[in-house]
């Protein structure tokens, strides 16, 4: 550890959805690393450790060291190039840098898509088909004394929704924390998540629709048969006992995970748990949020929306923005073949997305920026490797309950961030377009917007 | 002796902290291929922590090193693995119309494997 050390206090983590914004970084500048984190969880702690600087190029071209400049070059001539260009990712870098990403979507008319289709994309529709009774974090801080979660695992992937938000702190109207809380998890087999909660309610793989659907008829009077049980795994009486903690809550929340999106019925399985919590506004205060993985994801999905008005999958092939998931969302894209180039922004398709999409990633003209190498840099024709949003740079985030944080940078990195890289291939796509269309634009005259 | 399974995807704690030194890295790649299983299943299958098993459906197959779960922590039948390359293989590329593809409840035949028939 050198003398050259700086305090950075209220910094933001940005590993997962709950963007912490309180976490006091001691930073080594000799060394450019963070040597504490204070505040931060196992997974934030790991996030500020291990982003230091790298040793590979800040650019490569078919695995071959080349300058900034050149690679722009060569991303901007392949983006114009291809009849059908895709832009996926986003989620992992600042919404300065997603808003310059859809720019670019625009001028190539091409698709722009984020992981919020792998992860909540099936929640989103259902936002559009149901509608989503909501709040922000502070709300259930202050208020909630009923907290279920319903498909998720957050000791595993967000371990200061617990503690930050939702079960221990005391609020305006929870003056003792957990004891003025009762905590319900359900899920298929019992997570870490589990010995948080008061009730843990196992369900069968594949039946939390049914699950979900049977507590709206009991929520509404109706009567259901015994032999749910059978079908569910979860006994009419259990049933009839959370029905009876909700409706008997002051202010209760729904959170939900992936376990409800990736599986089969996907965004029925999101609009029957949004039913449910509108239902359940009958009797007392009820809300509902899906718990977002990414840091932010939740950005990218407000950036696209205020910018062509959808959140994910939209297309401008025409000159306008499309929406339409299972044509213009990406592991559909690829699995088809319709994509004849990729860039893909802060995030690794390559080592999560289905074998088929894998497989059409290796036919075609990859772009990759990250800031660690990963599976997808290491197919790409074009690679940028990035800094470190929220450590090597400041802008833009937003929570996972759609409120926008400000961050500050820890300390500076040789490596360009997204947005530069992106404005400038913004810039170079819109010249090339104008040239393909024999516009003529003289130095200074046009701005870029 | 094989038998079919449901296969789930995830986070794991685990995952998260390896996947901030690198995707590329040896402990990501541990994660990411550590199969959990009902104990009460790998006896069934005759199978002991660390052995080696195949799993495969019609999209592909992959070979993770198994680990064993209590029977009150994982039920029989439901296998755990931290998602990565290895799952990835086994997941159909169709959506139904979502852009989301099934990763979760992946129905897969797991059979032990020995070195020579890896």
């Amino acid at each position: 550890m050198s003398e050259n050390i700086k305090i950075v206090k209220n910094a933001t983590c940005t590993f997962c959805g709950c963007v912490c914004d309180d976490m006091e970084l001691t930073v080594d500048l000799d060394e450019k690393r963070i040597i504490k984190a204070k505040n931060a969880c196992v997974l934030g702690r790991a996030w500020f450790a291990e982003h230091t600087i790298g040793d590979w190029p800040v650019a490569m071209i078919d695995g071959k060291e080349v300058s900034k400049e050149e690679a722009i070059e060569e991303t901007a001539q392949t983006l114009v190039k291809a009849k059908f260009p895709i832009i996926y990712g986003l989620s992992d870098t600042t919404c300065e840098a997603q808003r310059q990403a859809v720019a670019i979507s625009d001028i190539i008319r091409g698709t722009i898509d984020t992981t919020t289709s792998v992860c909540h994309g099936p929640s989103g529709l259902a936002f559009q088909g149901v509608g989503e009774s909501t709040m922000s974090l502070g709300e259930v801080k202050n208020r909630a004394d009923l907290v279920i979660y319903w498909g998720g695992n957050p000791a595993a992937s967000h371990p200061r929704h617990f503690t930050r938000y939702t079960v221990t702190p005391k609020g305006m109207f929870i003056p003792n924390g957990r004891k003025d809380r009762t905590v319900v998890l359900v899920d298929i087999r019992k997570t870490p998540s589990a010995p948080v909660a008061d009730l843990f309610i196992q369900v069968k793989p594949g039946k939390d629709f049914e699950v979900l659907w049977a507590l709206r008829a009991l929520v509404k009077g109706k009567n259901i048969d015994p032999s749910i049980e059978e079908e569910t795994g979860v006994s009419l009486a259990t049933l009839e006992d959370l029905v009876d903690k909700m409706k008997n809550c002051r202010y209760g929340v729904l959170f939900f995970g992936m376990g409800l999106t990736m599986t089969r019925g996907r965004h029925f399985n999101s609009g029957a748990i949004m039913a449910l919590t509108t239902d359940l506004n009958e009797f007392t205060h009820f809300v509902t949020k899906p718990v977002r993985g990414h840091g932010n994801v939740t950005g990218a999905d407000n950036v696209l929306s205020w910018q062509t008005g959808y959140p994910f999958g939209v297309n401008f092939n025409r000159g306008y923005p499309r929406f339409n998931p299972g044509e213009f969302t990406t592991v559909d894209t690829l699995s088809r073949g319709d994509a004849d180039a990729a860039m893909f922004i802060a995030s690794d398709p390559a080592s999560n997305f289905p074998k088929v999409a894998i497989e059409h990633m290796k036919k075609i003209p990859v772009i990759s920026l990250d800031t660690k190498q990963t599976e997808t840099s290491n197919l790409a024709h074009v690679a940028f490797a990035t800094s470190t949003y929220g450590i090597n740079t400041g802008g833009t985030v937003y929570r996972m309950d759609d409120v926008p944080i400000t961050m500050r940078s820890a300390f500076d990195s040789p490596y360009p961030d997204d947005e530069e890289i992106l404005t400038a291939i913004k810039k170079r796509v819109q010249e090339l377009v104008w040239a393909k269309q024999g516009i003529k634009i003289a130095v200074g005259e046009a701005r870029v917007a | 002796m094989a038998e079919t399974m449901i296969l789930v995807p995830g986070r794991s704690s685990k995952q998260g902290t390896a996947l901030n030194k690198g995707k590329l890295k040896p402990e990501y790649l541990l994660v990411t291929s550590t199969l959990e299983m009902n104990s009460d299943d790998m006896q069934r299958l005759g199978l002991e922590e660390g052995d080696s098993v195949r799993l495969s459906n019609e999209v592909g197959e992959t070979v993770v090193t198994c680990k064993g779960r209590k029977p009150e922590d994982l039920p029989s039948g439901i296998l755990f693995i931290a998602y990565g390359p290895p799952s990835s293989q086994l997941m159909d590329g169709d959506t139904a119309g979502t852009g989301m593809p099934i990763s979760k409840n992946i129905e897969v035949l797991v059979e032990k494997v020995t070195v020579k028939n890896i």
